[in-house]
């Protein structure tokens, strides 16, 4: 085991399980079983970080954002560039590490949920690389936000599904996922693109994605001379790449532990409902798979999420964020859709570095925090994508604040 | 005895499957809901009443969409068992309550308050596709104390140690899944049902009942050959939903349970 938790049945704290059809249950055994002994064996971890070194490109920089740092005027600001990965995201260190498994256990085809198009693309990738057909559910409301994705993803030879029940959004991808996944169990790898559903996915995810934590502290050993920041801030959706950062660090000592923070899209405000801040607006529910913070009215019917990036755009936090909010491991805030846009523009502007909206709300959150800070002070902010596919989303909503401002 | 262990035993003591079939609540509206329900247990066993959820994850089109319309309709939790006391009133023949595990998880009174309402209400048990037992620490003793049947599903990718388990947990009737997949009316069925039903009885005494697929006569049948009861769902909404004739469907499931 990499890190502490989860236990033997899954749980993180309380959170996590296996909330699925029985059909699923004997797949999800097999898959912990190929886990535990094919995935964490020298071998594969060897074939793992090859990939990772000569196709993804890591280790990802670990910028200091001088810049940034002059314009806040407070701590140090570093970037972990994950945007710089292959693929454009954080996405791909995780698809990458599933379709080897996949690879390794003999199954035929992908399929993917996703909701920025970032997974789908990762996946769809990982499928043309390894010689897999893949097939990504997007919901037909991202489908339209996320063009260019969904085209990228096509060119890879997937098929790209489209979703039009309930919210037609990533939650309403991930249920069609789940649903042809219990159809074709037995010869169908589901690559979960977040750090949710059953065990042993929020686990095996996280130690996928933990490859970002870790390179940061060797990275800022080298830069700063010492292996802990002061704080981390990453977005969250569902929460894969906060995790990825967040785990080295949040399972250390309490007296070494840095901060860390994670920011959560809240939409039109917390207060209108159309948000996705399940950590600061939810409770305790059950969601594709997992006992986690979700979004849902008294009846435990799903709310809809609302977030101007996609990828945020999901009623639910994954078991393991929820399991940190609890004991205090990390914060959770959260950051309006016009405070991304903010941050997306700051960055391009003074940096010349685009970050994908996602990562925009944790580097708004960084314009706020790190004036409140010493100079000797340090900030990792973990830039998880790029903002390429989102330009022509942001103009549009930027258009339009800039004519209801007109009319104010 | 219960009411769901009396149906099944008259059924055996006829020499017949029993016939169990699905609705969801207030689908398409209130009204006709109770009309379709007291119609389909003149001839039906047991009913299951599909308590609406947003993400039904188990489920094919066919309930998707009758529980996105129900639930756009109105339709709530406390609205669903004022229907089932409703049809407690005019019927006694056993109602079990399917839904999924948050709408339990987060009634406002918890998963007790959840069972306590549905007893009270005049069901006898509950189906919880997406919660294996082994999820179900807290709510099996809960519907145990309150006497509330427990049907978890067995599917055909099931071990045989997943056969123990399940069928432990299972009071009223083990349900068992025919394909691989989510509820939705096919043609055909595949040829391992037997198989299923066999492996089941070896863990427990309790009736095994067969659903997912069922859509007719054809496929009703060699259900009801080797299994004690036959679960419709999906094609009985997709009836209604067309406007044709459910009566004549009911009666033809009927049919297909007699041996």
């Amino acid at each position: 085991m990499l890190f502490p938790q989860p236990n033997a049945k899954g749980r993180f704290g309380i959170y996590g399980g296996r909330y699925v059809p029985e059909t699923l249950i004997p797949a999800l055994d097999e898959l912990s079983e190929a886990y535990q002994t094919i995935g964490r064996s020298p071998d594969f971890l060897a074939e793992y970080h090859h990939y990772l070194k000569t196709y993804v490109g890591r280790p990802s920089l670990l910028y200091y954002a001088e810049n940034l740092t002059r314009y806040c005027g407070g701590a140090k600001i570093y970037l972990k560039r994950e945007d710089l990965n292959h693929t454009g995201a954080h996405k791909i260190n995780n698809a990458i590490g599933q379709a080897l498994l996949a690879k390794r256990m003999g199954k035929k085809r992908f399929i993917a949920e996703t909701g920025a198009g970032q997974h789908g693309v990762a996946s769809a990738t990982a499928a043309a690389l390894f010689g897999l057909h893949c097939t990504v559910y997007m919901g037909e409301e991202d489908v339209r936000r996320q063009a260019l994705n969904v085209y990228r993803m096509k060119l890879l030879g997937a098929t790209v599904s489209p979703v039009t029940s309930g919210t037609r959004t990533l939650k309403d991808a991930t249920n069609e996922a789940i649903r042809d996944w219990v159809t074709h169990v037995r010869d169908t790898f589901y690559i979960i693109g977040s750090v949710i559903g059953p065990h042993p996915y929020p686990m095996m995810t996280r130690d996928f994605q933990s490859v970002i934590g870790f390179e940061t502290m060797e990275q800022l050993e080298l830069a700063e001379g010492r292996k802990v920041p002061d704080v981390v801030v990453a977005c969250v959706g569902g929460g894969s790449n906060a995790i990825g950062i967040f785990a080295p660090f949040a399972y250390l000592p309490d007296a070494e532990r840095p901060k860390l923070i994670g920011v959560e899209a809240a939409g039109h405000g917390l207060q209108s409902g159309a948000h996705s801040a399940s950590i600061s607006a939810g409770k305790r529910g059950v969601l594709h798979g997992s006992l986690m913070y979700l979004m849902s009215d008294d009846d435990g019917q799903i709310s809809p999420a609302h977030s101007v990036s996609a990828g945020l755009d999901y009623p639910g936090v994954g078991p393991e964020h929820s399991y940190f909010a609890d004991a205090g491991l990390a914060n959770y805030v959260s950051v309006a859709d016009e405070g991304a846009l903010i941050g997306f523009k700051k960055l391009s502007e003074i940096e010349g570095i685009i970050p994908a909206l996602e990562s925009s709300h944790a580097i708004y959150h960084t314009l706020e925090l790190a004036p409140t800070m010493a100079k000797d002070q340090v900030i990792v902010v973990n830039l998880s994508g790029r903002g390429d596919k989102d330009v022509t989303e942001a103009m549009r909503v930027m258009n339009l604040m800039e004519a209801d401002n007109g009319k104010n | 005895m219960g009411r769901i262990n009396e149906a099944f035993s008259s059924a055996k003591a006829e020499n017949r499957a029993a016939f169990i079939a699905y609705l969801t609540a207030g689908f398409p509206n209130e009204t006709t809901f109770a009309n379709h329900a007291l119609d389909i247990l003149e001839v039906a066993d047991i009913l299951e009443i599909g308590l609406p959820y947003s993400d039904p994850l188990g489920d094919g089109p066919t309930i998707q969409k009758s529980s996105e319309q129900v639930l756009a309709q109105g339709m709530t939790t406390a609205k669903t068992f004022e229907l089932i006391a409703e049809l407690r009133k005019k019927t006694d023949k056993a109602l079990l309550v399917m839904t999924y595990y948050n709408p339990i998880y987060c009634h406002k009174d918890g998963e007790a308050g959840f069972l306590k309402r549905l007893k009270e209400a005049g069901a006898d048990g509950v189906i919880l596709p997406d919660l294996p037992p082994d999820q179900a620490d807290t709510l099996i003793p809960l519907a145990r104390e309150l006497k509330v049947d427990t049907v978890f599903l067995v599917a055909p990718t099931s071990t045989d140690a997943r056969l123990k388990l399940v069928t432990e947990a299972c009071r009223g009737f083990i349900y068992a899944v025919s394909v691989t997949g989510v509820t939705g009316a096919r043609t055909a069925l595949p040829q391992d049902v037997p198989d299923l039903v066999r492996r089941t009885k070896a863990f427990s005494t309790l009736p095994v009942a067969v659903g997912f697929g069922v859509s007719g006569f054809d496929t009703a049948k060699p259900i009801a050959e080797v299994a004690d009861g036959v679960v419709v769902g999906s094609a009985l909404i997709k009836t209604i939903a067309e406007g044709e004739d459910l009566k004549a469907l009911s009666s033809e499931i009927a049919r297909a349970c007699q041996r």
